[in-house]
């Protein structure tokens, strides 16, 4: 403690402009002011949906145009957490830290380093928890054998310091969670660090690619020049599964294959939360979307003739079948209403009138015998195909943001559960017998350590009396 | 046995455990706090077995899923966490005062899902499958609950200093003599955050993973994140408040009252109020 009041009063003596901003980068204050700035700051940009641009915003909330365009060009409000102010916040936020740390981490490493192992009468009586004895029939050097014995077995093995006819032990715990502030702070520094790296070496793009069809360059968000990504990649197969009798997808995959110097190199089935990861380059399943119209297949039985014939059809063409009818698919579905695969469609007369719309499924071949139809419609397929929709990132520092993040674990853990504990033990001689004085005290979470103490000191007390006046008695 | 009486048991204890902390403050009477303690752990017990029977209930309905998949279940879940962290509050300190300030938490979480929320349980959508939610969720709510201890615990702070300073060193009576001292409540306060506070890093990192895995980036800024980070914020600035001078006290329990608006601002007015990537119900 006096040591940093000196330090401070040399550098106020010194005076001058560096030193006090020195101070202020280093003070605390301003790391609550900045964290307070950065809260408040942060809400803009959750009330003003980041990406979009003041016009749409606008039209969508009937918001004052005027305002959010000031807010635009002001305080770049529409991407406000890449603006100047909010990155020099950060920087500020960061800068403060660095500076924090290095005013304090020198005091703590010699406090760790270099603990005090002589305790006198004054820093006794500083200390929280003490304690004092006197046992009138011990020997200093019994009494020092039984002290270090007990606590080397309840506590910790004490250094043993003997000056001016006196025993000091000191005994410390936990003294490693002195760091835990600076590797949580440390943690931070190297968050950023990676973020940093991630920013100026990856990128984040999207490419969608037809079944059977291959990309070799994925275009970046906010629509710059495609990005080649030094290999190919090939989509054999896309498959969408629903939950029972709804549209909602429970799961879709892709089956995906990596090409490289014109050879298969990777293979691995895709889905959400299960990417493909290749050279650094991660292929997420995001979406998927049809890719042209699907085909249907179709066995049609004259009613009259019983002639049977095989033909496909889009959705909307005009498909031509014998004795001059025609027939058009209108629409489709998967799952018509639980019941699987169906088509809308209708029938056109030789003499060119469209018939009634009527549905046909794929599970129910015979269904559309009982329409009283000339035709009779049996659907055989359904050939859909699909693009699946990929997100594609590249993000070289996000190991470096996962070991700041490990860090900041362990940091706050060992900051805020453990603490460092300290036992300072004198034995001298007095009178015929010995004096004892033994305190302690632990950086943080003081009652439980007070508790500690209390039992400590009075086995402490109990295991010397006890030994001592049996070795008195046994000798005389 | 369904999980709704259960939750329905959990509900009506938490009330009664409610108005019986109310009532020991008034009468002062060793016997009300303990019978209100005593229906904080029968409620909680229900409250477990109905999120245990609500897990086993979706099983059989064929999803493979963790009983946090929508509203309902994680408000049912908080108010779980709440009871949580004030009974291990309870079993250290035993300042049975406070469970009228944080039971009701539990009690207004409960009855807004009974009566407000829909309770039908439904299969999650592809991104949301995950054990990375499951981290997630169960992170961020302990977190969030240790928040709303320490905001119950500031509010008794900000009603009592006021008159214990102006009693000058005296004992305050009445109500305001049942609390704990300021000296005292001031470090619960202090010690909820310090569960809270590493719980909600870890909510904030694996969702990060989560969203890293799922969507190919860690942070995206969506507002449902930044909410998360802002939250954060507060509670760091309360943590460094303490080792300056100035900013302990009172301005350490409004800090932690803010925060918890902020909690609970992430929590809900975010999907309620701002558009984003993670608004439940999908
Ligand atoms: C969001 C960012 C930050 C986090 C998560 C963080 C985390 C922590 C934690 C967990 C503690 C221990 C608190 C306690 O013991 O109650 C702490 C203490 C401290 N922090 Fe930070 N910190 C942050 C930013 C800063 C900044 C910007 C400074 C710059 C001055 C700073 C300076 C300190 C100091 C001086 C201590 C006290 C160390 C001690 O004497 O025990 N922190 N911080």
């Amino acid at each position: 403690m006096d040591k940093s009041v000196s330090h401070q009063t040399t550098r106020a003596s010194r005076g001058g402009f560096i030193d006090s901003l020195w101070e202020g980068l280093c003070s605390l204050r301003l790391a609550i002011i900045t964290l307070i700035l950065l809260a408040l700051t942060s809400i803009i940009g959750t009330v003003i949906e980041q990406g979009t641009t003041p016009e749409e915003m606008a039209e969508k909330l009937g918001w004052s145009l005027g305002l959010l365009k000031f807010l635009d060009a002001s305080i770049n409000a529409f991407d406000m957490y890449h603006s100047w102010w909010f990155l020099s916040l950060l920087g500020l936020f960061a800068v403060n830290l660095i500076c924090c740390s290095i005013k304090r981490f020198p005091q703590v490493w010699r406090n760790v380093r270099e603990p005090r192992l002589i305790a006198d009468e004054g820093f006794f009586r500083s200390l929280g928890n003490s304690y004092e004895a006197a046992l009138p029939k011990g020997r200093l050097d019994d009494v020092s054998e039984q002290a270090i014995g007990f606590l080397r077995s309840r506590f910790a093995a004490p250094v043993v310091t003997r000056q001016d006819g006196a025993v000091h032990l000191y005994a410390e715990k936990g003294a490693w969670s002195r760091f835990g502030v600076y590797v949580t702070h440390l943690s931070i520094l190297i968050i950023f660090l990676g973020a940093m790296i991630g920013n100026i070496w990856g990128y984040k793009a999207y490419v969608n690619i037809v079944e059977g069809g291959t990309a070799d360059h994925v275009m970046p968000r906010g629509g710059k020049e495609p990005i080649p990504l030094g290999f190919s990649v090939r989509c054999d197969n896309f498959e969408v599964e629903f939950y029972d009798g709804t549209r909602r997808p429970k799961e879709f995959t892709s089956d995906l294959a990596v090409l490289q110097h014109g050879g298969e190199v990777l293979k691995k089935r895709i889905e959400v939360n299960d990417p493909l990861n290749f050279d650094g380059i991660t292929f997420y399943q995001s979406s998927y979307g049809p890719a042209g119209d699907a085909t249907f297949r179709f066995r049609v039985r004259d009613r009259a003739t019983g002639q049977t014939v095989e033909v496909s059809a889009r959705q909307g063409e005009h498909v031509p079948l014998p004795g001059g009818y025609a027939f058009a698919v209108t629409n489709s579905t998967e799952n018509y209403d639980k019941f699987g695969p169906a088509v809308q469609m209708h029938v056109i007369t030789p003499d060119g009138r469209y018939g009634n719309p009527f549905i046909v499924m794929q599970n129910y071949p015979d269904f559309d015998a009982q329409r009283a139809g000339e035709q009779i419609f049996t659907l055989t397929g359904m050939d859909q195909r699909y693009y699946t929709g990929l997100q594609v990132a590249k993000d070289p520092g996000v190991w470096v943001v996962w070991l700041g993040c490990f860090l900041m674990v362990i940091g706050s853990f060992g900051a805020f559960f453990f603490s460092h504990r300290r036992l300072w033990l004198v034995i001298q001689a007095k009178g015929e017998g010995v004096g004892i004085r033994f305190g302690g005290s632990a950086h943080r979470n003081q009652p439980a350590f007070a508790l500690n103490f209390d039992t400590l000191k009075k086995d402490l007390a109990t295991a010397l009396t006890d030994k001592n006046s049996q070795a008195k008695e046994a000798s005389s | 046995m369904t999980s709704s009486l259960f939750f329905n048991i959990a509900t009506g204890a938490y009330f009664f455990a409610m108005v019986g902390y109310l009532a020991f403050l008034v009468a002062k009477s060793k016997e009300t706090a303990l019978a209100a303690t005593v229906l904080s752990w029968l409620g909680f017990a229900a409250n477990t077995a109905a999120i245990g029977l609500r897990w086993r209930e979706a099983y059989a309905l064929g999803f493979q899923q963790a009983p946090l998949s929508n509203l309902y279940e994680s408000v049912v879940f908080f108010a779980w966490s709440i009871l949580l962290i004030y009974l291990l509050f309870d079993l250290k300190y035993k300042h049975r005062a406070v469970g009228a300030f944080v039971l009701p938490f539990a009690f207004a979480g409960m009855i807004w899902a009974q009566w407000g929320l829909d309770a039908t349980i439904a299969p999650l959508v592809p991104a949301l499958q995950s054990n990375w939610l499951t981290y997630h969720v169960i992170t961020c709510f302990i977190g969030y609950a240790a928040f709303a201890m320490a905001c119950g615990v500031s509010i008794m702070y900000l009603i009592k200093v006021g008159k214990e300073e102006a009693a000058s060193g005296n004992p305050v009576g009445g109500i305001l003599g049942m609390f704990p001292s300021v000296k005292v409540l001031d470090d619960l306060n202090y010690k909820a955050i310090m569960i809270g506070f590493p719980m909600l890093t870890l909510g904030i990192i694996t969702g990060a993973a989560w969203a890293n895995y799922a969507w190919g980036t860690y942070w995206s800024w969506d507002p449902k994140e930044t909410w998360s980070l802002i939250v954060w914020f507060i509670y760091a600035a309360f943590l460094h408040a303490r080792f300056t001078r100035g900013w302990v006290g009172r301005r350490a329990a409004w800090l932690s009252i803010t925060g918890f608006a902020a909690t609970i601002f992430c929590y809900l007015g975010v999907n309620l109020l701002l558009s984003g990537l993670h608004s439940y119900g999908g």
